[in-house]
């Protein structure tokens, strides 16, 4: 079968057309993952050369290098001294020397119990208290120490690595301005350099530790965790846990014998968290879209103070709105008076879940109004008198102007927010508290998402592991759905349609 | 006047229902008005019912009672506004105080982090730069509480729980902060790079042009970055919660009214939630009023950038 052009798919009806060019997608699928998986295997062999070339260049500087140089391959630093770069000489070997001392004080005793994380948690010893034998608890391996101060040892460990790589490169360097007849930097200059050449990296210091310290150390330990049986009753210091492998993905996705019911919760929760996630996104977005639209509509008054009005929500803390609007709708709340009705709202399963997205709307219409206001008033006018001219409806020039301009202006945002809504940890928690309660559901609700069934496992069950499964698996939807979108959106597409 | 409008009626066959057009766009304003009065209404309603709730005192006339089932409550008075500063229950001025020290502090910190690392992303081209970007893509995917479990830990080692916790939550605020950088990064990248050449060729350094010339003309993204910071510590109940569970003094105002909603208070202390909420939402909203204009800008520009 031919590839047919765009332009000989013209002849065919609209429908005939979509089919042909699924067709050329689909067979177009074994192509693009043999694609991938050679870039794949492409990207380790870089990384692989990457390394080899890096070993190869430790080497020949050594070979060539004077006595300077070789010292310093022991003796961080050295180099630096020897040729009167103090401030670079004092930091290389002070990293050196701390490295050593947390190596052999501190690092390699937790290091050396990572494969275990621990034997022994605690034990009782009888000690003599003011002249009574008295029963003490000791405590001896503390997994969690061990798991935590373990990575920090590897992360700390790896940075020195870099560090020594770093200084046989400025030895390198210096040999090499040498030879030239040059001189080698002072630490004056250095210092200069930190406000001017080099003033990316002092910027970027202080947020590039917070990140690795705050956000980086804590994801790496929480995969891990998802490897151990870390639960309420494996709680250190008391009792240890241990790694128990793919044990409990196995449980997750019911291919092992334990509790059946996680599985089956997990499969509601994440049905109903793609769920939510669609339709709080697109109702919020077509819904927002219009009153943005209304508020432009010519002829209209006092745009600002609608805006405002609406911009009011926003500042309210959400804390303050949604929760009382949550005891709205409780069975002997204003809604129900106000109405002379009698709903239990948030006891049934269905109706807590449709007014869950209801007052969502309520929630992000105001941001979707101000987002998409400026993005409205930025399409061309021509457009639309020139559809006028032809005899378009308001609906087609909706349909055929407004509408694809707004989805390929905000085709990321809408990802983003799709995203957002998913981890949409506020809304849920503060409306329902994930209620009403189901039976045998891992204490899951009826309106739960992932990310407030997280917060539960941890805060009320201490069930670490499922969280941190939970959490992976959260990860993994997330990172397909944006790959899948993103090569799919408008925007990076055909980039240059409205511009 | 009548004259004139028939004479063009007569010679203009082609737009023949000019004044049916006239009377459409009316029909549609109106339409367009009852719209926007209907949609305000929704949108107030709710905020409006909180102030009357926050009114509403019990009928020997002390305050704190319990969820009201009618719009107006059936006796007004202040009392739940007193209930608020002289029950030792709900400390809230100290947890007005807590979240207020957490703003300024993460108003300042975090915006710095943000806008150094939103900086150096727009203007400088480094190894890894891309790198990073990526990295950070892929960690904003990981659930942000999944965190917490073990900054709890440290934390706690470090005293920065329970008793201390505001500075661990300052910490826990700032820390990622670098994170965020999309729409500072945006909106420097808007900036001409004809500017910092200019100042280069004159002799400035690196440091100079950030200081001297690009802080000055970013200053709308900067208060949007320092309102949305100043913002977030009102808002949040996540971290705040765990970190600074089961001890009340250093609850911030989220969690603090949060607790007056469980079960063991709610019947005494709603309308004491409903007082506190009106205090909180009067300052932030007065502020946000106020800097709408940069928060609007922020926000848009954000969205298309993506």
């Amino acid at each position: 079968m031919t590839k047919k052009t765009d332009f000989e798919l013209l002849r065919y009806s609209r429908c005939k057309r979509g089919a042909i060019k699924f067709s050329y997608w689909f067979l177009s699928i074994p192509h693009k993952l043999k694609n991938l998986l050679f870039k794949i295997g492409n990207f380790f062999k870089r990384i692989f050369l990457f390394f080899v070339n890096d070993i190869k260049d430790i080497g020949r500087t050594f070979k060539k290098g004077s006595y300077k140089t070789k010292l310093s391959y022991v003796f961080m630093g050295f180099g630096s001294f020897a040729r009167k770069q103090i401030g670079r000489g004092i930091l290389f070997m002070g990293f050196e020397a701390l490295y050593i001392v947390f190596m052999t004080m501190f690092g390699s005793h937790y290091l050396a119990r990572l494969g275990s994380l621990g034997t022994v948690a605690h034990e009782y010893v009888r000690v003599l208290v003011n002249g009574v034998w008295v029963q003490q608890i000791v405590y001896h391996d503390n997994s969690f120490k061990i798991l935590l101060y373990s990575i920090i040892t590897i992360i700390v460990s790896i940075a020195f690595i870099y560090t020594w790589r770093l200084n046989i490169k400025q030895n390198k360097i210096c040999e090499e301005i040498e030879a030239s007849g040059k001189k080698v930097k002072s630490t004056k200059d250095d210092l200069r350099s930190l406000v001017d050449n080099d003033f990316h990296k002092t910027l970027l210091a202080l947020p590039t530790v917070g990140i690795l310290l705050f956000t980086v150390l804590p994801i790496v330990f929480m995969i891990l965790i998802a490897f151990t049986n870390y639960d309420m009753n494996n709680t250190p210091p008391y009792n240890l846990f241990h790694w128990i492998g793919l044990d409990n993905f196995n449980q997750l996705f019911g291919w092992s014998s334990g509790s059946k019911y996680f599985s089956a919760a997990f499969g509601e929760i994440l049905a109903w968290t793609l769920v939510w996630a669609v339709l709080a996104t697109f109702t919020n977005y077509f819904l927002g879209m219009a009153v943005a639209m209304l508020i432009n509509k010519k002829g209209i008054k006092i745009k600002k103070m609608w805006r405002t009005i609406l911009i009011i929500t926003i500042a309210v803390p959400q804390f303050v709105s949604l929760l009382f609007v949550s005891k709205m709708f409780t069975a002997n709340g204003i809604i129900n008076t106000i109405f002379h009705t009698n709903i239990d709202f948030w006891n049934n399963r269905w109706i807590a879940r449709s007014l869950v997205i209801v007052i969502n709307i309520w929630i992000g219409i105001p941001y979707l109004m101000l987002i998409t206001t400026g993005i409205l008033m930025n399409i061309p006018s021509d457009l639309y008198e020139s559809a006028k001219i032809d005899g378009a409806s308001p609906w087609k020039q909706y349909a055929k102007i407004t509408l694809p301009y707004m989805l390929f202006v905000t085709g990321p945002y809408l990802l983003t927010s799709f995203i957002a809504n998913m981890n949409n940890f506020n809304v849920i928690y503060l409306l329902t508290g994930g209620g009403p309660k189901v039976t045998n559901s891992f204490n899951s609700g009826g309106t739960d998402l992932l990310i407030t069934w997280l917060f539960k496992l941890t805060v009320d069950n201490h069930n670490y592991k499922f969280a941190a499964v939970i959490g992976i698996m959260v990860f993994l939807v997330v990172a397909v759905i944006s790959l899948i979108v993103y090569n799919l959106l408008p925007s990076t597409r055909n980039e240059e349609e409205f511009q | 006047m009548r004259k004139v409008e028939k004479k063009v009626d007569q010679y203009d066959v082609y737009r023949p229902h000019k004044a049916s057009i006239k009377k459409r766009r009316l029909a549609g304003n109106i339409a367009a008005y009852t719209g926007l009065i209907l949609i305000s209404a929704v949108w107030l309603i709710p905020l409006v019912f909180l102030i009357f709730a926050s009114f509403g005192v019990n009928a020997d006339g002390t305050g704190g009672a319990g969820v009201p089932s009618t719009i107006f409550p059936e006796h007004w008075g202040v009392a739940s506004y007193v209930v608020l500063f002289t029950d030792s229950q709900v400390p809230f001025m100290r947890w007005f105080l807590n979240t207020f020290i957490m703003a300024l502090a993460t108003a300042i910190l975090s915006s710095a982090m943000t806008i150094m690392m939103s900086y150096v992303l727009s203007r400088f081209r480094f190894k890894g730069r891309r790198f990073m970007m990526n990295f950070m893509l892929v960690l904003g995917m990981f659930p942000g509480f999944l965190t917490t479990i073990v900054l709890y830990y440290v934390l706690k080692m470090l005293g920065l729980t329970q008793n201390g916790a505001i500075g661990g939550l300052i910490l826990v605020y700032c820390a990622s902060s670098g994170m965020g950088y999309y729409i500072s990064k945006g909106y420097f990248d808007t900036i001409p790079k004809s500017l910092d050449e200019a100042a280069y060729v004159d002799g400035a350094t690196k440091f100079q042009v950030f200081y001297k010339i690009m802080l000055p003309l970013a200053k709308p993204i900067l208060i949007y970055t320092v309102l949305t910071a100043f913002m977030a510590p009102w808002g949040d109940f996540v971290f705040a919660r765990y970190i600074s569970f089961g001890y009340s003094d250093s609850y911030n105002v989220a969690v603090g009214l949060w607790s007056l909603l469980q079960q063991d208070k709610i019947a005494n202390y709603f309308t004491v939630f409903c007082a506190g909420g009106v205090l909180v939402s009067l300052p932030v909203t007065i502020l946000f009023i106020c800097l709408q204009r940069y928060y609007v800008s922020g926000v848009t520009g954000g969205a298309v950038k993506g």
